[in-house]
């Protein structure tokens, strides 16, 4: 078996985002990290949307970025640390829209180990240092500077080693142009390490100390180092240092120390000043849990500063610090707005706040005001003594605040995020599909969803009207050349042409010279101020002044095809003819002397626009009905000889010339593409040489049932084609890449391009009578998410048999459940206490839910209606219990009658993971699955983590322990149990009486259900311990599964094993054979290992597209849905393989990580190409790929065209 | 022959404590079963903290923010297996 993975989505998770101009422009960017890929967004300071300009695949773990500007520079540089024991500076270059890297300094072993840099960065404010730290001891400095021509360089590293001390956060002190100082925050473990009586530990500090970097010695100090707070987890710059021109300090200077429930001010020599955090003062909130700050960002304007500290409810503090030059006056904090939790907040100049969630969707908010003048109750280290820090160790009083909807800020655009994905479904349920759709449980606490998934373009209609009859085509038109919008939209009937103009209205108009009695076969405004219509029996040029001079075909013939450009017109006649037009230099439209025969029939024509600058085009393509397409010359010297002809496996329906950019094939100038679609559906893209008129390149894919109708169109300023066949797709380019994407719309019969005030990039389009205008928002997105909204974290769904229901268990831990805040409601209520409502009431959406200590859940089961979109019902649980795993079980002792079983665990610890009481609790469908009705439920020693079916039976996973359930009256009967499984039992699966037990510790085992002798036995293993995360299998004898550190696997067991084990009827023999290693007597063997880089959460064995074949979709919990493909020929293998090897060579990691060390991460990779790097082969330099596909000796053509076609086969994408 | 048998020893000693300096973590014959534990524990603690989906996965779990699962597993590597073994008074 050898696989090729394809990435369909990349993850959507941003672990990092840093502010900057990056460009160099004055417009400011944003970076974000997705994990292993950065991405540059632009915001659009007018409209507050944010566009994506570039995404690069880093093959790498990012742990870290920061952004610095050198003094006096315009520009700002990104710094990347990452897993690969080396730091980066990388430049975005707007020319070649990339990311170049600057600097690559190694320092270290690669992998994110304890202690080698790459966890923090630090840099300083001015740009002259940057400092690159470990989780722990490993401290380097880096001096950045620039050389006579103006180049950034970097220093070797200057060592700021601790031993034994564990850091916490490390951040650049803002002290001007004084030596660069670094602050850390520090434990020290050595002396708690040698004290057995725990009193060391006890007395352990956290140590703020400064470092320096002493720029005259070229040497880091430790300048200064101090205990601060134990529960100190961030530090925050504060800024400092004088103003050149006048004596004014831009600040104090220092940082903020954010602890638990404290935020302190400290600076060398100044005396602290410390403020609680407030909170909210919720009823049911555990009052004893502290609050920490875990993301912040420091604003400075002209004169001003503030800081925006975010907790981990998500609520935002404006943090403020009164100084007089360097003297501290007080440190005031105030609750801002609340946004979703962060994992980083940049504040744009122009008045936007990044919010980079944690998970679920990112927010780009607008500021409106700053919060100065309100009411909100602001807390000020002036109100306490000492500054707040007259007793140092013991807290403050709390601070209380109202959350309340956001006030300052308001939300200006969401980037869609998967993040996290805890399972998939693949299924196709959606009626007019002919795809399978991606359902997908995401997100965590009071944010989850559930989303569906489906391949394509999302479409927003703007109008939709119904008109007399049934059109068969539509055009829309200018008046003059050089109009901005259309202003005709010109119907085509069986019987007639309507012709409607577009104004304040869209209405009927007579007078436009075009004959209304016919149908139409083109419309095309042409040369500079006159309008052409091309009908069965005649071509109409109507002239500015509305004359008309027409052009009628000789009797008893018609134009049976026709196509335009602004120059030039190509009819077709039913004598197999062609006639061409040319306009001349005075306006006239000039048939040429002679006609050309075609022997054949003519289905269809096209001609590309006229290239700029240019007189014609100089090529025709035509299509006839004997299943060939010609290329015609048009120029002068060869007019209308035949040059080339491409012959077709079906006659054509439609043909498009387009000019278009790929940079796959040509990076600086547009290909011109022959689109050639088939009456079966089926369309070909050739690539017509201009040079000598060959169509070369040919490359195919399958459309839909209908016979293909081929539009051209414009799509952001740039050519389209849009393909309608029973599913319309859209052509198109985007970030020099070419797309081929179907609309989520309805099927269309007719379309063409629409351009008003209102809708400037619309498309206009009729399905039967319905006209349609609309536009395509989001271009470049392959995937449409429609979402649900649910109410706690979902952990598992699963599907019925028989209706199309979804049910899915969702449970939070630290929530307390909902009969817990009815009683504690009720309580507080009858002891007279004075609820706040308000806060009570908040939208758990918005605000999410109060915390509670560990141990208490919150829990519900829900049904799902996934073609509605909406919840069914609704069940939620009680006594502390949460649910964990869920099947759909027929029991044989009910008639096989379809019953639900939850697993479920009361008092649940995650680590170490314990239980007060398990339940497996039993429900019957009602209604026909739309309803549950409980049965009894079942008590379980252990939290059950697996459910499955098997046999008429239930089988669970109940912690360590394998056991065969049957229905009872009141209770389920356990029926057989095997207990050797050496941590918990998380996954499940089966075929005939085997059953596949992946084990969270201990990767995937082979058990077997002996019947006559009620044994469970488990007979093969994996020879290497795997902390399973999902399995599925993908034979009788093979499964695919991954694990926690985001490996993909396949395992299969030897076949004369499997079946010796299914001809042994007692399981005797494989009860007395001897374990292999204290394992089972058999081992699985590795067929195939990969690192995705992204924890796996489920994998399914589909087939993406009707017809294809099936291939391993899998889901990452950062939100990376990719697919692996199994190669079906040697050659395959060998041509793609021996690619990705010089790809390795030639697409060096923008981060310094060897691919081939993070594919094989923890385990070597084996048997599957990562065809992400392969198709990084479309943007290389053509000379780089020229280079490569001679090595491969074939063209770079037919090197793209596999790659394509293993993408398009594989996955329809 | 005996001088350089001792110099051999004491040119890996150098190197070997060279590397106990340099690479914290890095075992020898007399390690304790405690310390051996307790380098196990950070190795994974900083581990989990440095892999950005490994965090997301405890934090998905435990019901807290990654901020505050980062904090606590950084807290943890203190002392992750409890305080060292009293030593044998002899």
């Amino acid at each position: 078996m050898h696989l090729y993975n394809l990435t369909l989505q990349h993850a959507t998770a941003a672990s990092h985002a840093i502010v900057g101009n990056f460009s160099g422009a004055r417009q400011q960017e944003i970076i974000v990290s997705h994990g292993t890929r950065l991405e540059l967004l632009r915001p659009d300071v007018q409209t507050g949307k944010i566009a994506t300009v570039i995404a690069t695949d880093v093959f790498g773990s990012i742990r870290s970025l920061a952004a610095f500007r050198l003094t006096g520079g315009n520009k700002d540089y990104a710094i990347v640390g990452s897993d690969s024991g080396r730091i980066i500076i990388l430049d975005y270059d707007p020319k070649t829209s990339s990311f170049v890297k600057i600097h690559q300094e190694t320092f270290g072993k690669s992998g994110a180990r304890r202690i080698v840099p790459g966890q923090y960065l630090a840099t300083d404010p001015r740009g002259r240092a940057v400092m690159i730290g470990a989780m722990e001891k490993a401290k380097l400095v880096y001096i950045l500077n620039r050389d006579a021509a103006a180049n950034l360089t970097i220093s070797s590293p200057l060592e700021a080693h601790k031993n034994s001390a564990i850091i916490h956060h490390i951040v650049g002190v803002d002290v001007g142009f004084e030596n660069p100082m670094f602050a850390a925050l520090e434990v020290d473990y050595s002396e708690s390490d040698q004290d057995p009586t725990g009193e060391a530990f006890m007395k352990t500090e956290k140590m703020l100390t400064y470092y320096e970097l002493d720029l005259g010695l070229n040497h880091v100090v430790r300048k200064w180092s101090e205990p601060t707070d134990r529960r100190a987890n961030l530090l925050v710059q504060v800024p400092g240092g004088q103003v050149a021109a006048s004596d004014r300090f831009d600040g104090p200077s220092g940082v903020l120390i954010c602890a638990e429930d404290h935020i302190i001010y400290r600076h060398m020599d100044s005396p602290q000043h410390r403020v609680p955090i407030p909170r909210r003062r919720n009823p049911v909130e555990d009052s004893n849990r502290g609050l920490i700050i875990t993301a912040a960002v420091m604003h400075k304007m002209k004169g001003a500063f503030f800081f925006l500290l975010q907790s981990e409810e998500g609520d935002l503090y404006k943090v403020t610090i009164d100084h007089e030059d360097e003297e501290v006056k007080s440190l005031k904090i105030k609750y801002f707005d609340t946004v979703p939790v962060a994992s980083s907040l940049g504040i744009l100049k122009s008045g936007f706040l990044f919010v980079a969630a944690e998970f679920g969707n990112h927010h780009f908010y607008q500021f409106q005001k700053l919060g100065d003048d309100d009411e909100e109750p602001e807390v000020s280290s002036a109100d306490f003594p000492s500054f707040g820090m007259a007793d140092p160790s013991s807290p403050l009083r709390r601070a209380y605040f109202r959350p309340h909807p956001l006030d300052n800020l308001a939300l200006a655009d969401e980037l869609e995020s998967l993040n996290p994905v805890l399972d998939a479904k693949v299924m196709n349920l959606l009626p007019n599909s002919d795809t399978p759709q991606i359902f997908t449980i995401n997100g965590r606490g009071a944010r989850s969803t559930f989303r569906t998934l489906r391949h394509g373009l999302e479409v927003e209609e703007t109008v939709s009207s119904e008109l007399p009859g049934i059109p068969n085509a539509v055009w829309t038109t200018k008046v003059k050349e050089d109009d901005a919008f259309d202003s005709y939209i010109i119907l085509s009937f069986v019987n007639g042409t309507l012709v409607l103009s577009i104004g304040e209205n869209i209405e009927e108009v007579q007078d436009t010279g075009f004959l209304s009695s016919a149908p139409t076969l083109a419309v095309q405004q042409i040369g500079a101020d006159a309008l052409l219509q091309v009908h069965p029996h005649g071509i109409r040029h109507v002239l500015a002044d509305r004359r008309v001079n027409e052009w009628r075909v000789p009797a008893g013939k018609t134009i049976v095809a026709a196509t335009t450009n602004k120059r030039q017109v190509v009819v077709a006649l039913s004598s197999a003819e062609l006639v061409y037009f040319e306009l001349d230099l005075d306006g006239q439209l000039n048939e040429y002397q002679d006609r050309k025969a075609m022997g054949s029939t003519v289905l269809a024509l096209s001609i590309g626009e006229v290239p700029a600058g240019r007189q014609r085009t100089p090529y025709l393509a035509v299509g006839c009905e004997d299943q060939t397409v010609r290329v015609i010359s048009l120029d002068p010297e060869s007019t209308l000889e035949t040059i080339s002809l491409q012959a077709l496996t079906a006659p054509p329906s439609a043909i498009c010339i387009a000019d278009m950019l790929d940079a796959g094939i040509n990076k600086s100038q547009p290909t011109m593409f022959v689109n050639i679609g088939l009456q079966n559906g089926i369309l070909l893209r050739t690539v017509l040489d201009p040079i000598n008129g060959q169509l070369t390149d040919t490359r195919t894919r399958f459309l839909g049932t209908r016979p293909v109708k081929l539009i051209r169109v414009q799509v952001q300023g740039q050519p389209a084609i849009l393909a309608l066949s029973s599913r319309a797709w859209l052509n198109y380019t985007h970030q020099n890449m070419m797309h081929f994407t179907p609309l989520i719309f309805e099927t269309l019969d007719y379309a063409w391009s629409f351009s008003a005030e209102l809708c400037p990039e619309g498309l206009i389009g009729i399905t039967s009578s319905v006209l349609r205008i609309f536009q395509i928002p989001r271009l470049g997105t392959k995937l449409k998410q429609d979402a649900l909204q649910l109410s706690y974290t979902p952990r598992k769904f699963i599907t019925h048999p028989t209706n199309q229901y979804f049910y899915v268990i969702e449970s939070d831990h630290r929530v307390p459940g909902e009969d817990v805040v009815q009683t504690k409601v009720q309580e507080l209520r009858t002891r007279n206490k004075t609820i706040d409502e308000e806060i009570f009431h908040l939208p758990p959406e918005q605000f999410g839910r109060p915390k509670a200590p560990a141990g208490t859940w919150a829990s519900c089961i829900r049904i799902i209606d996934p073609i509605e979109r909406r919840t069914v019902h609704r069940l939620a649980l009680d006594n502390n219990e949460a649910a964990f795993s869920i099947a759909i079980v027929p029991f044989s002792a009910r008639n096989n009658e379809l019953h639900l079983v939850v697993g479920t665990a009361q008092e649940t610890i995650v680590s170490p993971r314990s239980c007060k009481s398990g339940f497996l609790r039993l429900y019957q469908f009602t209604e026909d699955g739309a309803g549950l009705e409980f049965l009894h439920k079942t008590e379980t020693d252990d939290v059950p983590l697996a459910l499955l079916a098997f046999q008429g039976r239930l089988v669970a996973g109940v912690g360590k322990a394998l056991r065969l359930y049957d229905v009872g009256k009141k209770k389920l009967l356990r029926k057989a149990e095997n207990k050797t499984f050496s941590a918990a039992i998380v996954t499940l699966n089966t075929q005939g009486s085997r059953i596949l037990v992946g084990d969270m510790q201990d990767s995937v085992a082979f058990a077997v259900y002996k019947a006559p002798e009620n044994r469970l036995l488990v007979f093969a293993d994996d020879n290497q311990p795997r902390w399973t995360t999902c399995a599925t299998m993908v034979d009788y004898t093979t499964v695919a599964a991954a694990d926690r550190f985001g490996n993909i696997f396949v395992n299969r067991l030897d076949v004369k094993v499997s079946d010796q084990v299914d001809d042994d009827p007692t399981g005797a023999g494989i009860l007395h054979e001897r374990g292999i290693l204290m394992g089972a007597p058999h081992k699985t063997v590795l067929l195939t290992h990969f690192h995705v880089g992204d924890l796996i959460t489920s994998i399914h064995k589909v087939a993406m597209i009707a017809g294809g074949r099936e291939v391993l979709l899998y889901t990452g919990l950062h939100g990376t849905i990719g697919v692996l493909v199994p190669f079906v020929s040697k050659e395959d293998v060998d041509f793609i393989s021996t690619l990705e090897q010089h790809m390795r060579t030639e697409q060096v990691s923008l981060i310094g990580r060897d691919h081939l060390a993070w594919r094989g991460y923890y385990v070597p990779v084996k048997a599957v190409v990562d065809g992400d790097l392969c198709e990084a082969f479309t943007r290389l330099p053509a000379s780089k790929q020229s280079a490569i596909a001679i090595e491969l000796d074939r063209t770079v053509g037919e090197v793209l065209k596999k790659l394509e076609q293993l993408r398009v086969t594989a996955s329809g994408f | 022959m005996v001088s350089l048998a001792s110099e051999l020893r004491y040119t890996a000693n150098t190197q070997l404590e060279h590397l106990h300096a340099r690479y914290t973590g890095t075992g020898h014959a007399d390690l304790s079963k405690y310390d051996w534990l307790t380098h196990q524990h950070r190795d994974t603690l900083s581990s989990i903290v440095g892999h950005p989906p490994l965090l997301s996965y405890v934090a998905i779990g435990d019901g807290e923010s990654t901020g505050r699962v980062k904090f606590e597993l950084t807290e943890r590597m203190l002392q992750p297996c409890g305080p060292p073994p009293p030593k044998d008074e002899d």
